[in-house]
């Protein structure tokens, strides 16, 4: 049984509501940058620079980040992950880097991306934006902007679905 | 991130071991070659390094002299934090059999998750790889196979010409002796381009044409609309006859100079496994000048050799 937590037009409200957070913390987009995790979280990344852009005007970097070769369980999955790209078309040091994500939930990923990007440099501070928090938290991590929290139990699964990827945009939550 | 939206339609790499190119699909050689290609990226940062194989081990095995593909294998295996011994026996005095199949048993008694092995005796990695629990990668047997090169040829004429389908590809000279080109025929011609080959005649194997490619003896015929000129090593250690008159007369007939190089195509590319032989296969200014891929394919080689390192040490044993 689906149950859907968020919609488009939810989403879009998110996102910009995101955006605003992140000007508002930061005092503006002075050395503001966007890093997506492969691959919702680029498609995240990528519409909050479009916010940011709208609001502010300034467009900001925008890189890509794949985190499969630093994650900690690679040689206990079962399956091989595809290893996908990874770009960083810009120096980060001393960057306010804005990484992006669409759900949060143990936070190893979060901690397999911040040994990747402080491979490319030493930003100024790293922040995290995730679409979806579901808990479950396995590390000390915690996200700075959250479009929404859910609730869930491990036996659930969160479905983020964006256009760019899925052809749709929700957000749905099923029995596991 | 996990789970994310469940399926993942891309192929899933399962081999502890590669042997051939001729044993490979068509979708794993684009596997490897699409891994290649995020990893080329790792070696153009600062930090040349992701912790992927940490805690793995890997033994280079050289039962033959070799300098480019053993130093290439040992920065892939850096590059991806792999631990790496190396093992030559440049001798050659070493029997098959019994002692090569010691000297890899020692290896995996000593733990070492992945071989990479090259040997005069074609067929040595695929007789190694049946018994062994460590993966193995052939790095050149005999003239049979040199996987690894192959495929670092054809990600380079992919990255530069995009699709290599119908793509035309000629390789040149000692096709008799060259692993690399029996690499290079399997995997081009899997991926959909139109191989050629010419040489003198007692250096083109007889039914070569079998594999799906087409011969020709005369170089300027031959290098007319071709999009990819390979061009082969003389083997000089490899010949113990006499397979052509002179380096000098080979050189007129079959030797890429820049006069010859007028009939190609303007976006003919050159390339070249090295070590280069100036002035007999290929004339220095055109191994220096602009249709030159040679140093690309050298720097696509440590990307390549990453993906096949990760994608084979990754497979459970």
């Amino acid at each position: 049984m689906d149950k859907l937590i968020l919609d488009r037009a939810a989403i879009e409200r998110a996102v910009a509501r995101m955006a605003h957070e992140i000007l508002e913390k930061n005092k503006g987009t002075e050395g503001l940058a966007l890093v997506g995790i492969q691959t919702r979280g680029v498609v995240l990344a990528e519409r909050l620079k479009a916010a940011v852009q709208s609001i502010a005007g300034v467009s900001a970097p925008l890189g890509i980040l794949d985190i499969n070769l630093y994650r900690d369980d690679l040689t206990r999955v079962s399956e091989q992950p595809v290893i996908h790209k990874t770009e960083i078309p810009f120096d980060i040091d001393d960057k306010v880097v804005v990484l992006a994500d669409d759900v949060l939930y143990t936070g190893r990923t979060i901690r397999a991306a911040l040994d990747a990007l402080t491979d490319f440099g030493r930003p100024r501070r790293i922040e995290l934006a995730v679409l979806v928090d579901r808990g479950h938290r396995e590390l000390p991590i915690r996200p700075d902007f959250v479009g929404k929290n859910i609730p869930t139990s491990r036996e659930e699964i969160v479905q983020v679905r964006l256009v760019e990827t899925d052809g749709k945009d929700e957000v749905v939550v099923s029995q596991g | 991130m996990e789970a994310a939206g469940g399926v993942r339609t891309e192929w899933r790499w399962t081999r502890k071991d590669l042997v051939s190119l001729e044993e490979l699909s068509r979708e794993e050689i684009e596997l490897v070659l699409d891994t290649a290609e995020s990893f080329k990226e790792v070696s153009a940062r600062e930090v040349k390094k992701v912790p992927a194989l940490r805690g793995k081990t890997v033994a280079n095995l050289f039962f033959e002299p070799s300098t480019r593909t053993r130093t290439s294998f040992e920065l892939a295996a850096k590059r991806l934090s792999a631990d790496i011994v190396n093992f030559s026996s440049s001798g050659s005095s070493t029997v098959k059999g019994e002692s090569l199949k010691d000297t890899v048993r020692n290896m995996e008694a000593m733990q070492v998750d992945t071989l990479v092995v090259r040997h005069s005796s074609s067929g040595a990695a695929e007789y190694l790889a049946r018994f062994v629990k460590a993966g193995v990668i052939n790095a050149g047997d005999g003239i049979h196979e040199h996987p690894t090169q192959g495929l670092l040829d054809i990600f380079t004429i992919r990255e530069r010409k995009k699709n290599l389908e119908g793509l035309k590809v000629c390789l040149v000279g000692d096709i008799l002796h060259s692993r690399v080109a029996r690499s290079n025929i399997w995997g081009l011609t899997k991926l959909g381009a139109k191989v050629s080959v010419c040489g003198p005649p007692t250096l083109i194997p007889s039914k070569i044409e079998e594999l799906g490619v087409t011969v020709g003896y005369d170089l300027d015929e031959a290098i007319r609309g071709q999009d990819v000129l390979n061009i082969l090593r003389i083997q000089l250690e490899r010949q113990r006859g006499a397979f052509f008159p002179s380096i000098r007369e080979y050189a007129a007939e079959y030797g890429i100079s820049k006069e010859r190089l007028e009939r190609a195509k303007k976006d003919v590319l050159i390339m070249h496994p090295g070590p280069v032989n100036r002035g007999v296969e290929l004339a220095g200014e055109v191994a220096d000048g602009p249709h030159s891929v040679i140093l690309d394919q050298v720097t696509n080689g440590i990307a390549v050799r990453m993906a096949v390192l990760f994608l084979t040490t990754m497979v459970e044993r």
